[in-house]
């Protein structure tokens, strides 16, 4: 996988969203969980936006000085024992774990959740150099049995329901038992097991790396993490580069905020520190660790107006909140990161030209905003995007452009205002009936086709006031 | 106090009314009312859309016409907080944005001058009716007026507030969001009429006419009888 997914144009990917009825009542009531989740424990802690600016004092800290950061996280990790690689690109990462593979003679590579290793589509390059590659968080290991991409950050199986996910074990794995959740999760468990043992490799994302002593930190609720990295003998642990955070004191905060705002959990069940490689007088811990710190476009990001973009904790919180996601679920989002941030970070990372709809998939109404733990203005991120692709790309079409020049010329000149604003009651007429618009013509097209619209009034305000002030000087 | 009255291009076109209101409202606390005849659209739709330049058009025209105003007072939370952005959008041109800052410093929204400057809570209106209220985003999130619209409903007489639910959610209008996406847009704004039904209000009352012809146009396609208005036409009914 890489970024993109489907090859699907934007208007039919959202028509099918809106069309699915199943994902969308399921979205909705997930969001219903997650939103009073949320705002739950938001209040449990208190002073929620000292904590945000906290976050975001953390966060753009560790931006601005992440060359500093990342070399202090490097020389840590080196000095227990691991290795370090910087990769510019998602070929040059995924080369990389190849190699390791093919140096170890593995067949089997077992992994916990990272969004970073679907951004690159490290489980194809893999697959590709000949190994079994096994997803063993829950959600993600049903999405690759049923070769479906992931439609939300943190629960990437949300789209999907127990009868979905029964069928799709009894056809790729046989299983034979009801679609209880309870029995469904036994039988995961079971299979997964087998490979936890059978692997060479455990690869794992990374939540945050506490630059100051070189830890790895995973935050998880099902304890697979704990498998893929106590079990197989080489690890790597993949991280974007800007997953990073000063010191154990600042991992406290963002770990509290990213808890509280993805599931409204005061802490998820794991949250596991992993420091090097095994050491003589330990008993568990990998023989060898690598980390794989991933650029792939992130430092071109790092200086400009979207700067704070890269703050990001990946708690989805912007997704919980956002109405427009509700309807039209993850994978009309054509990106593995949907949603507000998906929508501002897609197109950074992987350029307009095929993600030039997203930043326009919002109504701006900044719940996002509002939601995000470490106040990342999304919804301004979207209307410098559209400033970039209206000003620079100049992708928007003729006729719009033609548009938006005659709304600011009407707009500066108050005699074209008042007289368009007086015509347009009779402009308007032969579509009014019963002083609506049922069906109107040109661009009032979208508008009518979901709700009236109401025909301008007899009098315009000013008409009125102008008269209002001639009887008083009478 | 002389109040500077900022109609919106929605209103002063499509509900003259919410305009009257407001005037004799404010006039009703002591104001002395006037209409700068310049004003035009407040740029929003150009702005939001990713227009800059064309947005900056209007947005000096805006500046021009309301610069002699003591005080600005607008209708409408969306309209009212583009106003308070001109200092950001225009920092590129020092002279105009500070022009913009003047603007931006004088500039409320009705509710908010009501309650925050006028120290008004109860307008002394009487309302006979079930209603319910959805506070617009841009007025709640982006304006950070969140409590004045309720506190001056509550106080008016005879009117029954029943609160709307999964209230703060947008309605799906998002300005040229309704046109561009108006699958999506619809769906929203399907929901919401779903909620409002709930409430079996009569009423729906906004603080923003792009949300209220919103809504009221989706309630209106799908012959629910709720009646919707502009919360200046409940507070101006004695």
């Amino acid at each position: 996988m890489s970024i993109k997914i489907g090859h699907k144009p934007y208007a039919e990917r959202i028509q099918d969203g809106l069309n699915n009825a199943f994902m969308r009542k399921a979205v909705s009531s997930a969001q219903g969980r997650f939103r009073s989740g949320r705002l739950k424990a938001a209040e449990e802690l208190g002073d929620w936006e000292d904590w945000r600016t906290l976050g975001e004092e953390i966060r753009s800290h560790t931006m601005e000085n992440l060359d500093y950061y990342l070399h202090q996280l490097s020389e840590q990790v080196e000095k227990r024992g691991g290795t370090v690689f910087f990769a510019e690109t998602a070929k040059e990462a995924n080369e990389y774990i190849q190699e390791i593979a093919k140096k170890k003679q593995a067949k089997k590579v077992v992994k916990s959740k990272s969004m970073v290793t679907e951004e690159i589509g490290l489980n194809e390059a893999l697959e590709k150099s000949g190994c079994e590659v096994v997803e063993s968080d829950l959600g993600e290991w049903i999405l690759q049995l049923d070769e479906d991409p992931p439609s939300h950050i943190v629960t990437p199986a949300l789209h999907k329901n127990k009868e979905q996910i029964r069928e799709t074990f009894m056809k790729k794995k046989g299983y034979t038992g009801s679609d209880d959740p309870v029995e469904l999760a036994a039988f995961a468990r079971e299979q997964l097991r087998q490979d936890f043992l059978e692997a060479d490799i455990g690869v794992t994302g990374c939540n945050f790396a506490v630059a100051e002593s070189g830890a790895i930190t995973l935050v998880t609720n099902e304890g697979n993490a704990r498998m893929v990295t106590s079990l197989p003998d080489t690890q790597i642990s993949v991280m974007g580069m800007e997953r990073i955070v000063p010191t154990w004191e600042d991992l406290e905060v963002v770990v509290s905020l990213l808890t509280r705002a993805a599931v409204g959990q005061k802490l998820t069940s794991y949250i596991t520190a992993l420091t090097g490689t095994r050491l003589e007088d330990e008993v568990d811990g990998p023989e060898d660790f690598h980390l794989v710190i991933v650029d792939n476009g992130r430092s071109k990001i790092l200086g400009t107006e979207f700067q704070s973009a890269l703050h990001c904790i990946r708690c989805a919180a912007c997704i919980n909140a956002c109405p427009v996601y509700r309807h039209v679920g993850g994978h009309s989002y054509g990106s593995i990161y949907p949603g507000p941030i998906g929508a501002v970070l897609t197109p950074l990372l992987d350029g307009y030209d095929d993600h030039k709809d997203l930043p326009y998939a919002s109504t701006l109404c900044a719940a996002c905003t509002e939601a995000c733990p470490v106040k990342i203005p999304l919804h301004e991120h979207l209307i410098r995007h559209r400033e970039i692709i209206v000003e620079r790309e100049k992708m928007t079409t003729k006729a719009e452009k033609m548009m938006m020049m005659g709304f600011a010329k009407w707009a500066s000149t108050p005699a074209a205002y008042k007289l368009s604003t007086k015509m347009a009651r009779t402009t308007l007429k032969p579509w009014t009936k019963e002083e609506y618009i049922e069906k109107g013509p040109g661009p009032m097209k979208g508008w009518t086709e979901q709700r009236d619209f109401p025909a301008p009034a007899r009098e315009r305000f000013r008409d009125w006031y102008q008269k209002r002030e001639q009887r008083s000087d009478q | 106090m002389k109040v500077s009255l900022f109609i919106t291009c929605l209103c002063d076109t499509f509900t003259p009314d919410v305009g009257k209101d407001t005037v004799e409202l404010l006039e009703r606390f002591g104001c002395e009312v006037d209409f700068p005849v310049g004003q035009t659209c407040c740029g929003q739709p150009a702005y939001n859309s990713g227009y800059k330049s064309e947005s900056i058009q209007a947005m000096k025209q805006m500046i021009k016409a309301f610069e002699q105003a003591e005080y600005v007072v607008g209708p409408s939370g969306s309209c009212v907080h583009m106003l308070k952005e001109y200092p950001k959008v225009l920092a590129g041109e020092p002279e105009w944005a500070e022009r913009a800052r003047k603007l931006s410093d004088k500039t409320f929204e009705l509710t908010q001058f009501l309650v925050d400057v006028l120290k008004v809570e109860d307008v002394g209106a009487t309302f006979t009716g079930t209603a319910t209220y959805h506070p617009s985003c841009h007025m709640t999130r982006l304006l950070g007026v969140k409590d004045a619209p309720r506190i001056l409903l509550e106080n008016v007489k005879g009117l029954n507030l029943i609160d709307l639910p999964m209230k703060e959610d947008c309605c799906g209008f998002g300005g040229t969001f309704a046109v561009k996406n108006s699958h999506i847009s619809g769906q929203m704004v399907q929901e919401k009429a779903e909620h409002i039904e709930e409430t079996h209000a009569d009423y729906l009352i906004g603080g923003d006419m792009g949300c209220v012809m919103n809504m009221g146009g989706r309630l209106r396609r799908n012959g629910q009888e709720v009646k919707f208005l502009h919360i200046a036409q409940v507070l101006n009914t004695q």
